[in-house]
Protein backbone atom coordinates (compact mmCIF):
# COMPACT_ATOMS: atom_id res chain seq x y z
CA UNK A 1 0.00 0.00 0.00
CA UNK A 2 1.13 3.29 -0.60
CA UNK A 3 2.03 6.10 1.51
CA UNK A 4 -0.90 8.13 0.91
CA UNK A 5 -3.39 5.35 1.22
CA UNK A 6 -1.68 4.21 4.75
CA UNK A 7 -2.32 7.76 5.74
CA UNK A 8 -5.93 8.27 4.33
CA UNK A 9 -6.80 4.64 6.14
CA UNK A 10 -5.00 5.96 9.51
CA UNK A 11 -7.55 9.28 9.15
CA UNK A 12 -10.77 7.25 8.47
CA UNK A 13 -9.30 5.33 11.56
CA UNK A 14 -8.71 7.96 13.79
CA UNK A 15 -11.95 9.84 12.70
CA UNK A 16 -14.28 6.83 12.97
CA UNK A 17 -12.86 5.38 16.46
CA UNK A 18 -13.03 8.81 17.70
CA UNK A 19 -17.01 9.72 16.66
CA UNK A 20 -17.56 5.91 18.24
CA UNK A 21 -15.79 6.61 21.22
CA UNK A 22 -17.87 9.13 21.65
CA UNK A 23 -20.97 7.40 20.90
CA UNK A 24 -20.15 4.66 23.06
CA UNK A 25 -19.27 7.23 26.16
CA UNK A 26 -22.80 8.27 26.17
CA UNK A 27 -24.00 5.09 27.66
CA UNK A 28 -20.72 4.93 29.44
CA UNK A 29 -21.47 7.78 30.99
CA UNK A 30 -25.00 6.69 32.00
CA UNK A 31 -23.50 3.10 33.71
CA UNK A 32 -21.38 4.73 35.54
CA UNK A 33 -23.05 7.66 36.79
CA UNK A 34 -25.81 4.88 37.82
CA UNK A 35 -22.82 3.00 39.58
CA UNK A 36 -21.70 6.16 41.32
CA UNK A 37 -25.61 6.84 42.18
CA UNK A 38 -26.30 3.67 43.42
CA UNK A 39 -28.32 2.62 40.66
CA UNK A 40 -28.12 0.59 37.25
CA UNK A 41 -29.00 3.26 34.31
CA UNK A 42 -29.85 2.03 30.85
CA UNK A 43 -29.39 -1.75 30.79
CA UNK A 44 -32.66 -3.06 29.12
CA UNK A 45 -31.43 -2.47 24.96
CA UNK A 46 -28.86 -5.38 24.31
CA UNK A 47 -26.56 -6.78 26.44
CA UNK A 48 -25.77 -4.46 29.46
CA UNK A 49 -28.34 -1.56 27.46
CA UNK A 50 -24.68 -1.29 25.20
CA UNK A 51 -27.46 -0.57 22.21
CA UNK A 52 -29.11 2.59 23.82
CA UNK A 53 -26.33 4.52 22.17
CA UNK A 54 -28.23 3.41 18.90
CA UNK A 55 -31.23 3.85 19.95
CA UNK A 56 -30.50 7.64 21.48
CA UNK A 57 -28.94 8.02 17.97
CA UNK A 58 -31.91 6.71 15.74
CA UNK A 59 -34.25 9.32 18.69
CA UNK A 60 -32.09 12.21 17.90
CA UNK A 61 -31.80 11.83 14.44
CA UNK A 62 -35.33 11.36 13.71
CA UNK A 63 -36.05 14.88 15.87
CA UNK A 64 -37.48 18.06 13.89
CA UNK A 65 -34.53 19.86 12.62
CA UNK A 66 -35.93 22.92 13.42
CA UNK A 67 -34.61 26.70 12.57
CA UNK A 68 -36.64 29.27 14.67
CA UNK A 69 -37.71 31.77 12.91
CA UNK A 70 -36.12 34.44 14.35
CA UNK A 71 -33.01 32.87 14.52
CA UNK A 72 -29.52 33.93 11.72
CA UNK A 73 -30.39 31.36 9.60
CA UNK A 74 -26.37 30.89 8.53
CA UNK A 75 -24.80 31.07 11.39
CA UNK A 76 -27.27 29.00 13.44
CA UNK A 77 -26.49 26.44 10.86
CA UNK A 78 -22.92 26.79 10.92
CA UNK A 79 -22.20 27.30 14.85
CA UNK A 80 -22.28 23.36 15.56
CA UNK A 81 -20.54 22.21 12.89
CA UNK A 82 -17.47 24.27 14.21
CA UNK A 83 -17.04 22.54 17.61
CA UNK A 84 -17.07 19.19 15.50
CA UNK A 85 -14.00 20.28 12.93
CA UNK A 86 -12.41 22.01 15.51
CA UNK A 87 -12.79 18.76 18.17
CA UNK A 88 -11.87 16.30 15.62
CA UNK A 89 -9.17 18.54 13.56
CA UNK A 90 -7.40 18.52 16.85
CA UNK A 91 -7.48 13.94 17.12
CA UNK A 92 -4.71 14.73 14.56
CA UNK A 93 -1.83 15.27 16.26
CA UNK A 94 -2.23 12.73 19.30
CA UNK A 95 0.02 10.06 19.05
CA UNK A 96 -2.48 6.34 19.81
CA UNK A 97 0.33 4.28 19.40
CA UNK A 98 3.98 4.67 17.78
CA UNK A 99 2.77 3.67 13.69
CA UNK A 100 -0.67 5.33 14.28
CA UNK A 101 -0.59 9.11 14.56
CA UNK A 102 -2.59 10.90 11.78
CA UNK A 103 0.77 14.14 11.91
CA UNK A 104 3.17 14.77 13.73
CA UNK A 105 3.42 18.71 13.35
CA UNK A 106 6.34 19.86 15.48
CA UNK A 107 3.89 21.83 16.44
CA UNK A 108 1.83 19.75 17.57
CA UNK A 109 0.62 20.80 20.90
CA UNK A 110 -0.13 24.27 19.60
CA UNK A 111 -2.23 23.18 17.22
CA UNK A 112 -4.65 21.91 19.73
CA UNK A 113 -4.53 25.03 21.94
CA UNK A 114 -5.27 26.80 18.41
CA UNK A 115 -8.29 24.30 18.03
CA UNK A 116 -9.74 24.13 21.12
CA UNK A 117 -9.40 28.12 21.03
CA UNK A 118 -11.44 28.33 17.95
CA UNK A 119 -14.45 26.04 19.83
CA UNK A 120 -15.20 29.08 21.26
CA UNK A 121 -16.68 30.90 18.49
CA UNK A 122 -18.92 27.67 17.94
CA UNK A 123 -20.56 28.57 21.01
CA UNK A 124 -20.53 32.21 21.14
CA UNK A 125 -22.47 32.46 17.09
CA UNK A 126 -24.72 29.53 18.63
CA UNK A 127 -25.72 31.52 21.42
CA UNK A 128 -25.67 34.53 19.40
CA UNK A 129 -27.40 33.38 16.63
CA UNK A 130 -29.88 32.00 18.12
CA UNK A 131 -31.56 35.37 19.13
CA UNK A 132 -33.03 34.43 22.26
CA UNK A 133 -32.01 35.65 25.88
CA UNK A 134 -31.05 32.58 27.64
CA UNK A 135 -28.88 31.52 24.92
CA UNK A 136 -26.84 34.70 24.59
CA UNK A 137 -26.46 34.52 28.56
CA UNK A 138 -25.10 30.94 27.71
CA UNK A 139 -22.92 32.15 24.95
CA UNK A 140 -21.70 35.30 26.64
CA UNK A 141 -20.31 33.05 29.64
CA UNK A 142 -18.86 30.20 27.62
CA UNK A 143 -16.66 33.10 26.18
CA UNK A 144 -15.73 34.22 29.56
CA UNK A 145 -15.30 31.06 30.90
CA UNK A 146 -13.18 29.49 27.59
CA UNK A 147 -10.84 32.52 27.10
CA UNK A 148 -10.07 33.11 30.39
CA UNK A 149 -9.54 29.18 31.15
CA UNK A 150 -7.53 28.92 27.75
CA UNK A 151 -4.74 31.62 29.00
CA UNK A 152 -3.69 29.21 31.63
CA UNK A 153 -4.30 25.59 29.82
CA UNK A 154 -1.88 26.90 27.28
CA UNK A 155 0.95 27.96 30.23
CA UNK A 156 -0.26 24.67 31.95
CA UNK A 157 1.35 23.03 29.32
CA UNK A 158 4.99 24.81 28.70
CA UNK A 159 6.12 22.77 31.80
CA UNK A 160 6.06 19.79 29.71
CA UNK A 161 7.12 21.32 26.42
CA UNK A 162 10.37 22.68 28.51
CA UNK A 163 10.80 19.12 29.66
CA UNK A 164 10.93 17.47 26.55
CA UNK A 165 12.23 20.47 24.60
CA UNK A 166 9.69 20.11 21.79
CA UNK A 167 6.14 20.66 20.50
CA UNK A 168 5.61 17.43 18.68
CA UNK A 169 3.70 15.08 20.13
CA UNK A 170 5.45 12.34 19.61
CA UNK A 171 8.93 13.42 21.57
CA UNK A 172 6.94 14.34 24.16
CA UNK A 173 5.78 10.95 24.18
CA UNK A 174 9.09 9.73 24.19
CA UNK A 175 10.72 12.26 26.17
CA UNK A 176 8.55 10.82 29.34
CA UNK A 177 10.34 6.92 28.93
CA UNK A 178 12.13 7.06 31.77
CA UNK A 179 9.50 9.00 33.97
CA UNK A 180 6.03 10.20 33.46
CA UNK A 181 5.58 14.07 33.40
CA UNK A 182 3.04 14.30 36.01
CA UNK A 183 5.43 13.58 38.58
CA UNK A 184 7.74 16.45 38.14
CA UNK A 185 5.01 18.04 36.60
CA UNK A 186 2.11 17.75 38.80
CA UNK A 187 0.87 21.17 39.17
CA UNK A 188 0.94 21.50 35.54
CA UNK A 189 -1.30 18.53 35.32
CA UNK A 190 -4.00 19.59 37.76
CA UNK A 191 -4.12 23.06 36.26
CA UNK A 192 -4.84 21.06 33.01
CA UNK A 193 -7.37 18.90 33.70
CA UNK A 194 -9.16 22.18 35.34
CA UNK A 195 -8.76 23.77 32.36
CA UNK A 196 -9.59 20.92 30.44
CA UNK A 197 -12.72 20.71 32.72
CA UNK A 198 -13.57 24.47 31.52
CA UNK A 199 -13.13 23.83 28.16
CA UNK A 200 -15.18 21.03 27.45
CA UNK A 201 -17.73 22.81 29.66
CA UNK A 202 -18.38 19.98 31.84
CA UNK A 203 -20.51 20.16 34.57
CA UNK A 204 -18.72 21.80 37.60
CA UNK A 205 -17.95 23.87 34.90
CA UNK A 206 -21.14 24.25 32.50
CA UNK A 207 -22.17 27.24 33.47
CA UNK A 208 -22.58 28.05 29.19
CA UNK A 209 -25.11 25.63 30.01
CA UNK A 210 -26.48 25.70 33.45
CA UNK A 211 -30.02 24.16 32.90
CA UNK A 212 -31.23 25.14 36.11
CA UNK A 213 -30.66 28.63 35.28
CA UNK A 214 -30.81 29.16 31.42
CA UNK A 215 -32.89 26.11 29.64
CA UNK A 216 -29.88 25.07 27.93
CA UNK A 217 -27.49 27.69 27.71
CA UNK A 218 -26.50 28.37 24.62
CA UNK A 219 -28.37 25.53 22.48
CA UNK A 220 -31.42 26.13 23.93
CA UNK A 221 -33.12 26.85 20.30
CA UNK A 222 -31.18 23.93 19.22
CA UNK A 223 -32.58 20.29 18.26
CA UNK A 224 -32.48 17.08 16.02
CA UNK A 225 -29.26 16.74 13.92
CA UNK A 226 -27.67 20.43 15.35
CA UNK A 227 -28.26 19.72 18.72
CA UNK A 228 -26.48 15.99 18.42
CA UNK A 229 -23.49 17.93 17.09
CA UNK A 230 -23.17 19.89 20.18
CA UNK A 231 -23.37 16.63 22.26
CA UNK A 232 -21.09 14.84 20.16
CA UNK A 233 -18.50 17.57 20.27
CA UNK A 234 -19.27 17.56 24.10
CA UNK A 235 -18.36 13.87 24.08
CA UNK A 236 -15.76 14.28 22.04
CA UNK A 237 -14.04 16.74 23.71
CA UNK A 238 -13.99 14.92 26.66
CA UNK A 239 -12.38 11.91 24.86
CA UNK A 240 -9.56 14.84 23.79
CA UNK A 241 -9.17 16.24 26.76
CA UNK A 242 -8.45 12.66 28.42
CA UNK A 243 -6.37 11.66 25.31
CA UNK A 244 -3.97 14.64 25.75
CA UNK A 245 -3.76 14.29 29.50
CA UNK A 246 -2.42 10.42 28.86
CA UNK A 247 -0.35 11.75 26.50
CA UNK A 248 1.38 14.88 27.95
CA UNK A 249 1.46 13.96 31.79
CA UNK A 250 0.87 10.00 31.76
CA UNK A 251 3.28 8.24 29.41
CA UNK A 252 1.11 8.32 26.14
CA UNK A 253 0.98 4.86 24.96
CA UNK A 254 4.19 3.90 27.17
CA UNK A 255 3.46 0.76 29.19
CA UNK A 256 4.86 -3.14 29.74
CA UNK A 257 3.46 -5.96 28.20
CA UNK A 258 0.51 -4.78 26.41
CA UNK A 259 0.55 -3.33 23.28
CA UNK A 260 0.85 0.76 22.76
CA UNK A 261 -2.26 1.07 21.42
CA UNK A 262 -4.26 -1.21 24.52
CA UNK A 263 -2.42 0.92 27.19
CA UNK A 264 -3.45 4.03 25.30
CA UNK A 265 -7.27 3.35 25.39
CA UNK A 266 -6.68 1.65 28.87
CA UNK A 267 -5.26 5.08 30.46
CA UNK A 268 -7.48 7.20 28.21
CA UNK A 269 -10.81 5.13 29.73
CA UNK A 270 -9.80 5.50 33.00
CA UNK A 271 -9.33 9.57 32.71
CA UNK A 272 -12.85 9.28 30.92
CA UNK A 273 -14.14 7.56 33.99
CA UNK A 274 -12.31 10.00 36.13
CA UNK A 275 -14.37 13.04 34.38
CA UNK A 276 -17.97 11.41 34.95
CA UNK A 277 -16.55 10.88 38.60
CA UNK A 278 -15.98 14.62 38.68
CA UNK A 279 -19.41 15.35 37.34
CA UNK A 280 -21.42 13.04 39.74
CA UNK A 281 -19.37 14.50 42.82
CA UNK A 282 -19.25 18.20 42.45
CA UNK A 283 -21.80 21.06 42.34
CA UNK A 284 -21.39 24.55 39.92
CA UNK A 285 -19.33 27.14 41.14
CA UNK A 286 -21.17 30.66 40.67
CA UNK A 287 -20.01 32.60 37.16
CA UNK A 288 -17.74 34.77 39.63
CA UNK A 289 -16.14 32.10 41.76
CA UNK A 290 -15.20 30.67 38.39
CA UNK A 291 -12.96 33.42 37.10
CA UNK A 292 -12.04 34.35 39.96
CA UNK A 293 -10.59 31.01 40.71
CA UNK A 294 -9.14 31.02 37.18
CA UNK A 295 -7.49 34.31 36.96
CA UNK A 296 -6.36 33.85 40.84
CA UNK A 297 -5.42 30.61 41.49
CA UNK A 298 -5.40 28.79 38.56
CA UNK A 299 -3.08 31.51 36.65
CA UNK A 300 -0.52 32.24 39.21
CA UNK A 301 0.01 28.38 39.69
CA UNK A 302 0.54 27.67 36.23
CA UNK A 303 2.90 30.53 35.84
CA UNK A 304 5.17 29.36 39.00
CA UNK A 305 5.13 26.12 37.99
CA UNK A 306 6.11 27.24 34.41
CA UNK A 307 9.15 29.73 36.05
CA UNK A 308 10.15 26.91 38.67
CA UNK A 309 10.57 24.09 35.70
CA UNK A 310 12.06 26.64 33.96
CA UNK A 311 14.79 27.50 35.89
CA UNK A 312 15.16 24.12 37.41
CA UNK A 313 15.37 23.26 33.10
CA UNK A 314 18.23 26.00 32.87
CA UNK A 315 20.28 25.10 35.90
CA UNK A 316 20.02 21.10 35.70
CA UNK A 317 19.33 20.68 31.56
CA UNK A 318 16.75 18.07 30.66
CA UNK B 1 -10.03 22.36 48.44
CA UNK B 2 -9.76 19.42 50.71
CA UNK B 3 -13.82 19.39 50.58
CA UNK B 4 -13.78 18.70 46.63
CA UNK B 5 -11.43 15.54 47.01
CA UNK B 6 -13.63 14.46 50.04
CA UNK B 7 -16.74 14.51 47.90
CA UNK B 8 -14.78 12.50 44.94
CA UNK B 9 -13.60 10.24 47.48
CA UNK B 10 -16.99 9.74 49.43
CA UNK B 11 -19.09 9.35 45.46
CA UNK B 12 -16.59 6.91 43.97
CA UNK B 13 -17.14 5.12 47.43
CA UNK B 14 -20.57 5.04 46.81
CA UNK B 15 -20.14 2.69 43.48
CA UNK B 16 -19.36 -0.05 45.83
CA UNK B 17 -22.83 0.44 47.14
CA UNK B 18 -25.43 -2.41 46.58
CA UNK B 19 -28.01 -1.00 44.07
CA UNK B 20 -31.06 0.54 45.43
CA UNK B 21 -32.84 -0.11 42.24
CA UNK B 22 -35.68 -3.20 42.10
CA UNK B 23 -35.58 -4.11 38.34
CA UNK B 24 -39.39 -3.82 37.73
CA UNK B 25 -40.24 -6.45 35.40
CA UNK B 26 -38.22 -9.76 36.50
CA UNK B 27 -38.60 -8.85 40.19
CA UNK B 28 -41.51 -7.27 41.63
CA UNK B 29 -41.72 -5.90 45.25
CA UNK B 30 -44.27 -7.60 47.80
CA UNK B 31 -47.16 -5.75 48.36
CA UNK B 32 -49.23 -5.19 51.10
CA UNK B 33 -52.40 -7.07 51.62
CA UNK B 34 -54.29 -3.85 52.22
CA UNK B 35 -52.59 -2.39 48.83
CA UNK B 36 -54.86 -0.07 46.91
CA UNK B 37 -54.88 -1.69 43.49
CA UNK B 38 -57.37 -2.66 41.36
CA UNK B 39 -61.16 -2.33 42.27
CA UNK B 40 -63.10 -5.84 42.23
CA UNK B 41 -66.63 -6.77 43.36
CA UNK B 42 -66.96 -9.65 45.23
CA UNK B 43 -69.43 -12.49 45.66
CA UNK B 44 -70.76 -13.59 48.45
CA UNK B 45 -70.03 -17.10 50.13
CA UNK B 46 -73.04 -18.73 47.77
CA UNK B 47 -71.82 -16.61 45.09
CA UNK B 48 -74.24 -14.27 44.82
CA UNK B 49 -73.38 -11.07 44.13
CA UNK B 50 -72.73 -8.93 47.28
CA UNK B 51 -73.49 -5.35 45.63
CA UNK B 52 -76.85 -4.20 46.87
CA UNK B 53 -76.35 -0.74 44.25
CA UNK B 54 -77.04 1.68 46.98
CA UNK B 55 -75.12 4.45 45.32
CA UNK B 56 -72.96 4.92 48.47
CA UNK B 57 -69.65 3.84 46.60
CA UNK B 58 -70.85 6.10 43.29
CA UNK B 59 -71.83 8.82 45.79
CA UNK B 60 -68.78 8.86 47.49
CA UNK B 61 -66.23 9.14 44.55
CA UNK B 62 -64.18 12.25 44.53
CA UNK B 63 -63.55 11.70 40.92
CA UNK B 64 -66.75 10.00 39.95
CA UNK B 65 -65.47 7.28 38.38
CA UNK B 66 -67.84 4.91 39.36
CA UNK B 67 -71.12 4.89 37.59
CA UNK B 68 -74.16 2.07 38.14
CA UNK B 69 -77.43 1.70 37.77
CA UNK B 70 -79.75 -0.40 40.30
CA UNK B 71 -82.54 -2.82 40.02
CA UNK B 72 -84.43 -5.50 41.30
CA UNK B 73 -83.77 -9.38 39.79
CA UNK B 74 -86.23 -11.79 40.35
CA UNK B 75 -85.66 -13.22 44.04
CA UNK B 76 -86.48 -9.62 44.92
CA UNK B 77 -82.59 -8.57 46.00
CA UNK B 78 -81.04 -4.85 44.53
CA UNK B 79 -78.55 -5.48 42.23
CA UNK B 80 -76.59 -3.40 39.58
CA UNK B 81 -77.88 -3.46 36.15
CA UNK B 82 -74.75 -2.03 35.59
CA UNK B 83 -71.36 -1.29 37.14
CA UNK B 84 -69.00 0.45 35.58
CA UNK B 85 -65.22 2.02 36.86
CA UNK B 86 -63.21 4.13 34.76
CA UNK B 87 -59.80 3.25 36.13
CA UNK B 88 -58.12 6.17 33.94
CA UNK B 89 -59.48 8.00 36.62
CA UNK B 90 -59.40 6.35 39.55
CA UNK B 91 -57.32 7.70 41.93
CA UNK B 92 -56.85 4.39 44.25
CA UNK B 93 -58.13 6.33 47.31
CA UNK B 94 -60.47 3.25 48.53
CA UNK B 95 -63.33 5.53 49.71
CA UNK B 96 -65.60 3.28 47.88
CA UNK B 97 -64.70 0.64 49.26
CA UNK B 98 -65.11 2.36 53.15
CA UNK B 99 -68.18 3.54 52.32
CA UNK B 100 -69.76 0.41 51.29
CA UNK B 101 -71.96 -1.34 53.26
CA UNK B 102 -71.67 -4.75 52.18
CA UNK B 103 -68.11 -5.70 51.56
CA UNK B 104 -68.68 -5.69 47.75
CA UNK B 105 -66.20 -3.36 46.48
CA UNK B 106 -63.04 -4.13 47.67
CA UNK B 107 -59.37 -3.19 46.44
CA UNK B 108 -56.60 -5.26 45.47
CA UNK B 109 -53.04 -5.63 45.12
CA UNK B 110 -52.65 -5.48 41.69
CA UNK B 111 -51.31 -2.57 39.80
CA UNK B 112 -50.77 -3.89 36.55
CA UNK B 113 -53.21 -2.67 34.24
CA UNK B 114 -51.69 -0.62 31.80
CA UNK B 115 -53.80 -0.35 28.22
CA UNK B 116 -52.91 0.84 24.77
CA UNK B 117 -56.04 2.81 24.49
CA UNK B 118 -57.63 4.55 26.90
CA UNK B 119 -61.38 3.01 26.29
CA UNK B 120 -59.88 -0.34 27.06
CA UNK B 121 -59.35 1.33 30.98
CA UNK B 122 -63.50 1.88 31.36
CA UNK B 123 -64.12 -2.08 32.79
CA UNK B 124 -67.87 -2.85 33.09
CA UNK B 125 -69.65 -4.91 35.85
CA UNK B 126 -68.11 -8.52 34.12
CA UNK B 127 -64.82 -7.24 34.44
CA UNK B 128 -65.11 -6.47 37.65
CA UNK B 129 -67.28 -9.63 39.55
CA UNK B 130 -64.62 -11.97 40.79
CA UNK B 131 -65.68 -15.48 41.66
CA UNK B 132 -64.54 -15.14 45.28
CA UNK B 133 -65.33 -13.44 48.47
CA UNK B 134 -61.73 -10.82 48.43
CA UNK B 135 -60.87 -10.16 52.19
CA UNK B 136 -64.15 -11.28 54.12
CA UNK B 137 -64.49 -14.58 53.57
CA UNK B 138 -67.60 -15.76 55.36
CA UNK B 139 -69.85 -12.60 55.10
CA UNK B 140 -73.42 -12.51 53.36
CA UNK B 141 -75.14 -9.25 53.89
CA UNK B 142 -78.83 -11.16 53.34
CA UNK B 143 -77.92 -13.64 55.43
CA UNK B 144 -77.32 -11.19 58.77
CA UNK B 145 -79.90 -8.12 57.34
CA UNK B 146 -83.45 -7.89 57.90
CA UNK B 147 -84.48 -7.90 54.38
CA UNK B 148 -87.05 -10.06 52.57
CA UNK B 149 -86.00 -11.68 50.03
CA UNK B 150 -87.45 -14.99 48.61
CA UNK B 151 -85.82 -17.98 50.43
CA UNK B 152 -85.99 -15.82 53.43
CA UNK B 153 -88.58 -14.10 55.20
CA UNK B 154 -88.70 -11.22 58.25
CA UNK B 155 -87.16 -13.09 61.37
CA UNK B 156 -85.05 -15.60 59.52
CA UNK B 157 -81.47 -13.94 59.37
CA UNK B 158 -78.80 -14.88 61.45
CA UNK B 159 -78.68 -13.46 65.45
CA UNK B 160 -82.37 -12.08 64.67
CA UNK B 161 -85.77 -13.07 66.79
CA UNK B 162 -89.30 -14.12 64.32
CA UNK B 163 -90.85 -10.58 64.51
CA UNK B 164 -93.40 -9.62 67.72
CA UNK B 165 -96.65 -9.22 66.23
CA UNK B 166 -96.74 -5.71 68.10
CA UNK B 167 -100.71 -5.91 68.59
CA UNK B 168 -100.32 -8.81 70.50
CA UNK B 169 -98.61 -6.47 73.13
CA UNK B 170 -101.71 -4.34 73.24
CA UNK B 171 -102.86 -3.83 77.00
Amino acid sequence: MSAVGLSIVVILGVMVGALLFAAGMIWFERRLLGVFQERYGPNRAGPFGVLQVVADMLKIFTKENWIPPFAEKAVFVVAPSIIMITTLASFAIIPIAPAILVSDIDIGLLFFLAMSSFAVYSVALAGWASNNKYSLLGSIRAVGQMVSYEVFMGLSLMGVVLMAGSFSMQDIVTAQKGLWNVVPQFVGFVVFFVAGLAETRRIPFDLPEAESELVAGYHTEYSGFKFAMFYVGEYIGITLISMMIVTLFFGGWQGPFLPPIVWFLIKTLAFVAFFILVRAALPRPRYDQLLAFGWKLMLPLALANLAVTGGIVLAVGR
Amino acid sequence: MWSLLRTLWITFRHSFAKRVTVLYPEVKRLLPPRWRGRIVLTRDPDGEERCVACYLCSAVCPVACIALQAGIDEKGRRKPDFFRINFSRCIYCGLCEEACPTFAIQLTPDYEMAEYERKNLVYEKEDLLISGTGKYPGYNFYKVSGMEISGKGKGEAENERPPVDVRSLLP
